[in-house]
């Protein structure tokens, strides 16, 4: 139980996918404007990890690791080369789901997310988890509390940072660096901030 | 006086729009604003009237910082003075070294002697701060077209006083051009900032710089001694080892090793309570700092086993003194720019940076002290926090009706 305490801790905080790892830079810049969309988008990306990386997880020790298909009699057989397209594949079609279960149910959301919500299909920061899962040889219990940590942590950069945008309309940023440019600066020195993290080994 | 106001009235119409030193009247009018009171005054209907005014509210921060400074001032000289005492002068040589011996001399008992030469590291420092920063913001006032603003004067001495005495003038540089220019100007100068100039180049300069920003060697101003914090004592051996050899009360004075200006708690304490009295420092920043503090290290004390990481057993009232908690606290944290602005929320940013300072110093090996990256922390959910705070009143006022 504490194992999986500190690593959802360390997921979050440590190893925050957003402002540790820059994945997911394109969203996170993109779509920090507004407190409530990037809430919303928090949200789905939340969601989006915590359902694709153990179902990852299930497809990698069952189907593609090496020696995974002994339960079909090919005891032989080395699928990982297949890893990619399979994680993207799962994750697309995930993405696709939730897409229509928000123009159901949640339109105002799904409007405001836009062409970003099918752009989490490609959102590094959901590819970069289901990799680090393998990478790091989660088992599935892990991979649950890694999911949900990361999805937790980089909804948590993108909600800070979109607070930090809103109070930034009343900053006079010269001509040159507005829009991306001072965001950039943002992102920087809010990984500045969370290098309090930095070091701790739970 | 007269002679000055006519003055600065004929060369005035030189630094207006179309005049031939259009660029520089940032600059003239910073110089204008030290000795008069501005000429312009509120025109439309809707303003506050207050003696109290931004140039103000800076030049009393400045001015309570004055008790930390000339209290480390002392320390840093006092400290150097019983190590060569110590030592015997072997060692002690440089400009510096020649330029107390002029004035001054060498014995630790004499408040002089220590005064003159902590003096001889903390000036040099904040000169070159002031410069090199000052340089930045009438930079950016003279293209930017905005004015050089006191703030300037609040970041400098925090940065020059959050510095280790031994630091390298060049990394003070450093240091103070990311604090000003990507902490603050970028983003249009005073006010519209989002973390506190002066920790930002602090931080720069700990994560850049390390060897010159932590460890053993940089607390005091001889080459080559070294002497551990307070915090690294007790991270290192335990609460009982840093009672050995600093009393509770030393460590509330401030006789012990640390950054120049957040040794002594007490003076920092007395600069604190001219900016509460005033109302230029939130009590609520305070109060929630301090019971962050309180809550989580007793949380720690109950439930941590001291036998693996001894900072756990480390009791609140040390963790008041030693380290940059007080001047964090004070200074740092109530910075009303980077802080959040609702009632409500300054409680609850305050307890962040209580709760996250004792979660660095107890569980981060890396870094034993963790004041100024709490504070950097906190400072990054500011805004988010006074969201939160305006939706829940939002929200409980229309289910008022």
């Amino acid at each position: 139980m504490e194992a999986y305490l500190s690593l959802f801790v360390r997921s979050i905080f440590i190893d925050n996918m957003a402002l540790a790892f820059f994945l997911g830079m394109c969203t996170l810049l993109a779509v920090s404007k507004k407190i409530g969309a990037a809430f919303g988008l928090g949200i789905a990306v939340i969601v989006v990890q915590t359902i694709t990386v153990p179902v990852n997880n299930l497809l990698y020790t069952y189907v593609l690791a090496d020696g995974a298909l002994a339960w079909a009699g090919l005891p032989d057989v080395n699928l990982s080369f297949l890893g990619l397209i399979s994680y993207i594949g799962v994750i697309a079609a995930l993405v696709q789901i939730l897409e229509m279960v928000l123009d159901k149910y949640v339109p105002a959301l799904y409007n405001a997310l836009g062409v970003f919500l099918p752009l989490i299909t490609v959102n590094c920061a959901i590819l970069g988890g289901s990799l680090f899962m393998v990478e790091r040889d989660y088992n599935f219990g892990e991979s649950v509390v890694f999911g949900v940590g990361s999805g937790v942590g980089w909804a948590l950069a993108i909600t800070a940072l979109a607070g930090i945008r809103e109070k930034m309309k009343y900053s006079d940023v010269p001509e040159g660096l507005r829009g991306l440019g001072i965001t950039f600066i943002t992102v920087g020195l809010m990984s500045l901030g969370f290098m309090s993290f930095g070091g701790i080994d739970l | 006086m007269k002679a000055l106001r006519n003055f600065l009235d004929k060369i005035e119409p030189n630094f207006h729009k179309g005049g031939k030193h259009e660029k520089w009247y940032a600059l003239y009018e910073a110089v204008d604003t030290i000795f008069y009171r501005p000429a312009d005054v509120a025109k439309t209907t809707s303003h506050v009237r207050d003696g109290i005014d931004l140039k103000r509210i800076m030049i009393t921060v400045w001015m309570c910082t004055f008790p930390a400074m000339f209290f480390g001032m002392y320390n840093v000289g006092h400290n150097a003075n019983v190590i060569l005492a110590d030592m015997g002068m072997a060692g002690a040589e440089g400009w510096r070294i020649a330029l107390i011996s002029s004035i001054a001399g060498f014995d630790p008992n004499s408040i002089w002697d220590c005064l003159v030469h902590g003096a001889a590291y903390f000036l040099p420092i904040y000169a070159v701060v002031f410069i090199v920063g000052g340089f930045w913001e009438v930079l950016f006032a003279m293209v930017r077209g905005h004015e050089v603003n006191e703030g300037f004067f609040v970041t400098s001495v925090l940065f020059a006083l959050i510095c280790p005495p031994d630091l390298p003038l060049l990394y003070a540089a450093l240091g103070i051009s990311f604090g000003v220019v990507l902490g603050k100007e970028v983003f249009g100068g005073t006010g519209k900032n989002f973390l506190n100039p002066a920790l930002t180049g602090r931080a720069f300069l700990f994560f850049a710089y390390p060897a010159s920003m932590s460890g053993d060697t940089v607390w005091t101003a001889v080459d080559g001694y070294t002497g551990a914090t307070a915090l690294s004592v007790v991270a290192q051996n335990g609460v009982e080892a840093l009672e050995a050899q600093l009393s509770w009360m030393d460590a509330f004075l401030g006789f012990m090793q640390g950054s120049i200006g957040e040794t002594s708690t007490l003076a920092i304490f007395i600069g604190g309570a001219v900016l509460l009295v005033m109302g230029i420092a939130s009590w609520r920043i305070v109060a929630g700092v301090m019971l962050g503090m309180i809550a989580t290290s007793l949380l720690f004390n109950l439930t941590g086993d001291a036998s693996s990481n001894p900072s756990m057993a480390m009791p609140w009232y040390w963790h008041m003194v030693v380290g940059g908690f007080a001047f964090g606290m004070i200074f740092m944290a109530t910075d009303p720019v980077s802080a959040s602005m609702t009632d409500t929320g300054k409680y609850w940013f305050g307890a962040l940076i209580g709760f996250m300072v004792i979660i660095i110093r107890v569980v981060n090996p890396a870094f034993p002290e963790g004041m100024m990256l709490a504070i950097l922390f906190a400072n990054l959910f500011a805004p988010l926090i006074d969201y939160l705070v305006v939706r829940a009143n939002i929200k409980r006022r229309l289910a008022r009706g």
